[in-house]
């Protein structure tokens, strides 16, 4: 994985003098609120419900032991023991002290991490697939494009002030794992006829409050042009973004006022005037960044498992994913214990997982956006082990991709945006379908659970979503079906009238069962919605 | 007669040029498109800066307007002014903090108009802020033309 | 009645107003009429505040305070999943004055 240079360590260690002269004179009231609040945004600072909230940036979702056991002693020194990973691969910690602030960027900086514009109007972490440099059916790494964009998008000096945040994707195999067409921009990294490798561009994916997926706007965009075309989009993006009102100030919303075509136009029209500001930085570059991520070494060993314990079975028949090399695997580390908070970590479990990289995996991690853990280099041979450890550190949960691994927002319990409380639904949801032993029964199914309409939970996306609403003062959920974040991108629609929280509970029981009860051969759940429809589901929740 | 609607040099609290400060009267965009004599003219973030292309020549002093610091809108305009060959001063004013001066002379900005006169130390501080740079701007695009910084990407590679 | 609340600034911990200074416990909290915007804008910019709003509360039985908003309520204890967190730990009726 890319590791700093002496230039990407005094970026950092700069940027957090920066912050520490501003958070100095917010202290002293040189700075307003609403002067001091982009820049401590722009340091992933946020002021929520109970204390400041900082979101620490994981690049790509890429991090190594080091950096994990760093950010396990950081959840214990200046937090309440415990962090949260987010569904942009990111951490956030909810009890943090300005005052602590600038100290704690120092200690991240010290680990070659950082929480640059982890919010604020501006370019966000830039996410990728979290199997990337791992999985059997990616053409390249996309990491080291991501890479290259994430240097190019840090401090950028005409993208600093935008209408709204900008969120960027980069994934290379036509599996999507990673949400791409609900980015911002979504980049695949593909081959074109001529085996040449380029980047295919989507531009205008979101989810919030007016969900739309990216459109492509452009089919391949030769490598040694990848950032002269970025900067195009973003430029017109800055220059024509709606600023008049919050809620249409992103992009999608400019893609789709001006139409596809038109956007299309306008960028294409500002790339050829950029392609002579000689803004590409060397190919040297590209080539520089993707030796930091040439493959481990990996030995030929077991290529399959000892099935006699049904237990281990289970977990690995569900939480491993197929390496390039046989005799390896991915093995996700489940967040999801069952009744437990999604996404959830105590500084001593974080500290586990950095070990357990350290020992398994070739000191790499990995962070998915639906809030688990990912050991991308696991050999077979060793898998055991590995399950036996997390097993007894309540991180061997065998639910990925099953009801039980929820995405779920902090929602009101932590977020001053939300409408409605999200963990105790997804707590109580956890709890009764592994009670009943429906989460087996019921295979791959994605929920996804947003406290408001800002959708951080990705409930436009969930097979089964809910999004918590204020109805009169009182918590309500409206129910959805049929949304997909993968390749097969759709958009959830609502079922009806929205439900108390006991009432949605019920509402999740009653269209699970209509799956079960009308599944064909081995359907998941939004194969049948895509096959009978809202009819039936919603016969069985209004009658 | 156009209304004269800029700032005047008193207003310049910062300024990185040798020449003289322009002491025309600034007018609108609008106003200076129709006008054959304007020399100093004033963008507000509506505008297209790409309209001023037939007379850039001319023009001594482009003023940008940002009425609040969270428009970003003017830092494209600068960049577009500086890409298709403006040379004269590059005023921003209005909502100009302490945070935003080394992005805006990142992007060409020459000369700074606070409506709020800000703190000279701090000020020093903001200009100096970052050694190196990732992504080439108005400031490493003059590198091509033998001043100016370099990226840090160039630099990784020379 | 209007009570005011906000965070401070250096910690980020929510607080009340007292009418003399600022607490951490909603049930410290005063009832402040009308003077509400004057009283904010005198702590805000002694910086004895941050981010400071007028809510509606209650008066309980007992003397407490309760926030009209389930936001405040969830404000003034602390994340209804994590009781140990909140300031009422062991307190088993906390949850239902939130909801």
């Amino acid at each position: 994985m890319y590791q700093y240079d002496p230039y990407d360590q005094a970026m950092v260690d700069a940027r957090v003098e920066e912050f520490r002269d501003q958070a100095r004179r917010r202290l002293e009231g040189k700075l307003t609120e609403d002067q001091f609040k982009p820049l401590r945004l722009m340091n992933g600072l946020y002021l929520q419900l109970h204390a400041y909230m900082l979101r620490v940036a994981i690049p790509y979702g890429t991090l190594n032991s080091r950096q994990m056991a760093a950010l396990g002693d950081i959840a214990d020194k200046y937090d309440r023991g415990y962090g949260h990973f987010t569904t942009r691969q990111n951490i956030q910690y909810n009890w943090i002290k300005l005052e602590d602030a600038a100290d704690i960027l120092a200690d991240l900086a010290k680990v070659e991490m950082h929480a640059i514009q982890t919010s604020g109007n501006c370019i966000r972490n830039i996410s990728s697939d979290h199997f990337a440099g791992a999985t059997y059916d990616e053409i390249i790494d996309p990491r080291p494009y991501a890479e290259l964009m994430r240097q190019w998008s840090s401090f950028h000096p005409e993208f600093t002030y935008l209408p709204r945040k900008f969120k960027i994707c980069v994934i290379a195999s036509d599996r999507d794992r990673a949400a791409m067409r609900l980015h911002d921009i979504g980049v695949q990294i593909v081959k074109n006829e001529a085996d040449e490798v380029g980047a295919r561009f989507f531009v205008g994916g979101g989810m919030g409050r007016t969900p739309m997926v990216a459109p492509m706007i452009r089919d391949f965009v030769p490598l040694d042009q990848l950032i002269t075309y970025a900067e195009a989009c973003l430029r017109v993006y800055n220059r024509y973004g709606r600023r008049d009102n919050k809620y249409k100030a992103r992009i999608k919303i400019l893609v789709h006022e001006l139409g596809k075509e038109e956007y299309t136009r306008q960028v294409e029209e500002e790339f050829a005037h950029l392609l002579d500001q000689g803004v590409e930085p060397p190919l040297e570059e590209l080539a520089r960044i993707a030796e930091h991520f040439s493959d481990p070494t990996f030995e030929d060993g077991a290529k399959t498992v000892d099935r006699s314990d049904p237990d281990f079975v289970l977990w690995v028949d569900r939480n491993t994913h197929r390496h390039k090399h046989d005799s390896y695997v991915s093995a996700v580390i489940s967040l999801k214990p069952v009744g437990g908070i999604p996404g959830d970590a105590t500084g001593e479990q974080i500290r586990i997982m950095a070990r357990l990289a350290k020992q398994y995996s070739f000191d790499e991690l990995r962070i998915m956006h639906t809030q688990n853990v990912v050991l991308p280099h696991v050999k077979i041979a060793d898998l055991h082990a590995l399950w036996t450890e997390l097993d007894a550190a309540d991180l061997g949960a065998p639910n990925m991709d099953t009801i039980e691994d929820m995405i779920a927002c902090p929602g009101l319990d932590y977020c001053a945006l939300a409408n409605a409380r999200s963990l105790p639904l997804a707590q109580r949801i956890s709890e009764r379908f592994d009670a009943s032993g429906k989460t087996e029964k019921l295979g791959e199914l994605k929920l996804k659970i947003s406290g408001c309409i800002n959708a951080c939970g990705h409930h436009h996306a969930g097979h089964i979503g809910i999004l918590g609403v204020d109805k009169k003062g009182v918590e309500n959920y409206q129910l959805s079906l049929g949304g997909s974040e993968a390749e097969d991108v759709s958009l959830a629609k609502i079922t009806g009238p929205g439900f108390t929280e006991d009432g949605v509970i019920e509402a999740v029981e009653k269209v699970t069962d209509v799956y079960l009860e009308r599944k064909e051969g081995e359907e998941r759940f939004l194969d049948t919605y895509r096959r009978i429809g809202m009819e039936p589901f919603k016969e069985a929740l209004y009658g | 007669m156009a209304e004269d609607i800029g700032t005047s040099p008193d207003d310049v609290q910062f300024r990185f040029r040798d020449d003289e400060m322009a002491d025309h009267a600034t007018v609108t965009v609008d106003a200076c498109c129709d006008q054959t004599n304007a020399t100093a003219v004033r963008i507000e973030p509506s505008d297209d800066a790409r309209v001023l292309l037939p007379f850039l020549d001319r023009l001594a002093l482009v003023e940008v307007n940002f009425p609040s610091f969270a428009d970003g809108r003017g830092y494209s305009a600068a960049r577009i002014l500086r890409e298709e060959g403006y040379t004269g001063e590059l005023r921003a004013v209005g909502d100009v903090l302490i945070d935003q001066l080394s992005h805006m002379r990142r992007c060409g900005f020459d000369a700074f108009a606070p409506t709020s006169p800000l703190d000279e130390d701090d000020a020093a501080r903001a200009f100096a802020t970052w050694e190196n740079v990732y992504q080439h701007a108005e400031d490493t695009r003059q590198s091509r033309l033998g001043n100016a910084r370099r990226t840090l990407v160039e630099l990784r590679h020379e | 009645m209007k009570i005011l609340t906000g965070n401070d600034l250096k910690s980020g911990d929510v607080i009340w107003w007292t009418g003399e200074s600022w607490s951490r416990h909603v049930d410290d909290a005063v009832d402040v009429g009308e003077h509400g915007p004057e009283i904010l804008a005198a702590e805000e910019a002694a910086r004895r505040v941050n981010v400071p709003y007028i809510i509606d509360a209650t008066r309980e039985e007992d003397g407490g305070v309760r926030p009209a908003h389930i936001k405040d309520r969830v404000r003034a204890l602390g994340p209804t999943v994590r009781p140990d967190l909140t300031l009422k730990p062991k307190d088993p009726e906390a949850l239902d004055w939130v909801i």
